[in-house]
């Protein structure tokens, strides 16, 4: 399984990849819109973990972004503001939605999930 | 123990009552000052004023023009009574005289010593005139010679009398009324007669005073009126009703000398007001005198005057009453509808507070979240690398170490989802809300109070209470508000139960009891009004239940309170599972 972590937190990001290669789950970054659409251009994933919030690119845009590049991609979305209207707005446009901070098991599960429905 | 329930109209919706001046009111800075008593005061003293005094002004000029025409007519009518009874009494009397001189003209001297011939004119005299008693005919020296009468009166001599002094001055002399030898009441008329040998001779007659009496008994008087006539030293020369009897001096004033006649008013000794109307008789000693009681020819009027000053009395009372009264509602209109304004005021500025407060939660929660996952992820990743790698995995300090961070981040988590969830005042669309999770989330914010003051807090939530659609901020607020109310209430070491059941297929009940201080009946009724406080001394403005009435009520619900004094008080709240089709949960 093949993930794209994108969150304007490198720290957040770079943990998040070594912590899930750990539970054998081979995940690559992107701190920006950017460079995660340059990601999915070179190789294909699974599944991509968005930030709803992030400077520039919003979450949402970037999955229609995304969607045109790799169509059977996967999303989920994780914001740290847990108002119900992201929650809405998350729930509609993506598979999954969660909020921060992160369980990495309850993210595995999730991601494990998305992609074998 | 009583209790109210407050579904529907609002409390403070009802006629204010309590006290007119209200604590100046600060709403963001601006301060907000009504003096309605001031306004009531002046307003009823304006109204009474403007009203009242045109009236009593009216009236007294009404009362001193009818009182001088009530006066000037009582005196033209003594007046016109007094002239007319003049000339009869004057008619009479020259009507004597004339037939007198009719005799002495008519018959010589020589005739009238024929004491026969007087005693036929005598009873020709009677047969055509009243009064007439007695005829005589007197020589120049005084010497009664013929006499025709009832009493013995031939021979009588009267040259001392003083009448026959005046006589031989004035052709007619007409005598005061007196007793006489007969002692009975009459007058004396006599004629004189010039001879051409510049003798004379005198023709006598006494006449009753009956003639008087009959002329003036004839007199139709109103008021206690009294007719007689007087001679000019004030003695009565005939009798009277209530001024003394004939030949009494009488107690008033003799009045001053008049051709025509007079009206005066004067008093009697009693200090009654008399009217008083009199005409000097021309040629004779006599004044006619008319008394009236003023006071009873008043009568009418003053009827007249009664009958208008009670009117006046009973239209200033209703005056004075409708005045208060109406100034009285209107201005507990303005003062409730001022209330009801500056309870507006206060309700914005706390929902853009908690507005305000909700944004910045939620910019602070959200911003924390961050750095919170990137220390989770950290620490995770620390325990993670024990885990997988060998160095440290039986090091149970580090492994304790990175346990205890992930702990604290959890707390953090939780604090920070509370923050946000409460920020979601400004989503206004109703929710489904599961009652036990916001009342832990609402208790959450208290825990730490609770567990300073020792205060034992217990919830009860029944297994069929459902989810409800409704507007989780506002329930949120209602909850906080109420539980507040109830930490206010009690003592360190008290109790406060939350309890949440069903009520029926369409509402849940949440109750909030507390064992605090209670209140008194009065207070429980004005609870919810806006500004009524039992805190004002700690700083309470006594809008906190006003607007957890309006809350409830935005969200359908109804909110009633019991209370016992030192018992404790229980908050009961109803809410609708789904909101009613008065918008219940969304403005």
């Amino acid at each position: 399984m093949k993930v794209l972590l994108v969150d304007d937190e490198k720290e957040l990001v770079t943990t998040l990849a070594e912590r899930l290669g750990f539970r054998g789950v081979e995940a690559r970054w992107a701190t920006t819109g950017r460079d995660a659409v340059a990601l999915a251009v070179a190789e294909p994933f699974d599944v991509a973990v968005l930030d709803v919030k992030m400077p520039r690119v919003s979450g949402i845009q970037l999955k229609k972004e995304l969607e045109r590049i790799r169509p059977e991609m996967k999303f989920v979305f994780v914001t740290g503001h847990g108002s119900e209207e992201d929650f809405r707005i998350g729930s509609a446009e993506a598979d999954r939605y969660l909020a921060k901070p992160l369980d990495i098991d309850a993210l595995v599960e999730t991601l494990t999930e998305v992609v074998s429905p | 123990m009583t209790q109210s329930a407050a579904s529907g109209e609002r409390p403070a919706d009802r006629t204010p009552t309590g006290s007119w001046v209200r604590p100046d009111l600060e709403v963001e800075g601006k301060r907000y000052s009504l003096n309605l008593r001031r306004m009531w005061q002046l307003t009823a003293l304006l109204m009474i004023l403007v009203s009242v005094a045109p009236l009593v002004v009216l009236t007294a000029i009404d009362y001193r023009i009818t009182e001088k025409s009530a006066e000037s007519e009582i005196l033209l009518n003594t007046s016109r009574v007094v002239s007319n009874t003049k000339l009869a009494v004057e008619f009479s009397l020259v009507e004597r005289i004339a037939a007198l001189d009719f005799i002495v003209l008519d018959n010589s001297f020589d005739e009238l010593n024929d004491c026969s011939r007087v005693a036929e004119i005598l009873e020709r005299l009677q047969a055509s005139f009243t009064g007439f008693v007695d005829l005589g005919v007197i020589d120049s020296e005084g010497h009664q010679f013929c006499y025709a009468g009832p009493y013995d009166l031939a021979g009588v001599n009267y040259s001392a009398a003083e009448w026959f002094a005046d006589v031989q001055k004035v052709d007619t002399y007409i005598s005061d009324v007196f007793a006489g030898f007969r002692h009975v009441p009459h007058m004396v008329i006599a004629v004189r007669h010039d001879l051409p040998d510049g003798s004379f001779f005198v023709l006598r007659t006494s006449v009753e005073i009956a003639l008087l009496h009959k002329l003036l008994a004839n007199l139709e008087i109103s008021g206690d009126g009294d007719a007689f006539v007087i001679n000019r030293q004030g003695v009565l020369q005939t009798s009277s009703r209530f001024h003394g009897d004939v030949l009494e001096p009488l107690g008033l004033e003799v009045p001053a000398y008049s051709t025509a006649t007079r009206v005066y008013e004067t008093s009697d000794q009693g200090g009654q007001p008399l009217v008083v109307g009199y005409a000097y008789i021309a040629n004779t000693p006599f004044i006619l005198m008319i008394v009236n009681q003023k006071e009873a020819l008043m009568e009418a009027w003053s009827d007249t005057r009664r009958q208008v000053i009670g009117l006046l009395v009973v239209s200033l009372s209703i005056i004075v009453v409708v005045t208060l009264g109406v100034t009285t509602y209107l201005v507990g209109k303005i003062r409730w509808a001022d209330r009801q304004r500056v309870a507006a005021l206060h309700q914005t500025e706390y929902t853009s507070k908690m507005a305000s407060l909700g944004r910045l939660g939620a910019g602070v929660a959200h911003e924390i979240n961050n750095p919170l996952a990137i220390i989770k992820e950290k620490a995770g990743l620390m325990k993670d690398l024990f885990h997988f790698g060998d160095r440290y995995a039986d090091d149970p300090k580090l492994m304790g170490i990175a346990d205890s961070i992930l702990g604290s981040v959890d707390r953090c988590s939780a604090i920070t989802r509370r923050l946000l969830n409460f920020a979601r005042d400004t989503d206004t669309t109703p929710v489904p809300v599961d009652l036990a999770e916001t009342v832990t989330e609402v208790l959450g914010f208290m825990g730490k109070e609770a567990e300073y003051r020792s205060i034992d807090v217990v919830v009860e939530i029944e297994d069929d209470v459902p989810e409800i659609t409704t507007n989780r901020g506002r329930l949120q607020q209602i909850l906080l508000n109420v539980i507040n109310n109830a930490f206010a209430a009690v003592q360190d070491g008290g109790r406060i139960e939350i309890a949440v059941d069903r009520r029926d297929a369409e509402r849940v009940g949440i109750r909030v009891t507390d064992n605090g201080c209670g209140m008194t009946e009065a207070q429980r009724r004005r609870i919810f009004e806006p500004f009524f406080t039992t805190k004002s001394h700690h700083g309470g403005v006594g809008l906190g239940l006003s607007i957890t009435y309006s809350l409830v009520s935005e969200l359908g619900g109804s909110i009633a309170v019991e209370s016992e004094v030192g018992r404790g008080t229980t908050f009961h709240i109803d809410l609708p599972v789904e909101p009613g089709p008065k918008g219940g949960a969304s403005r």
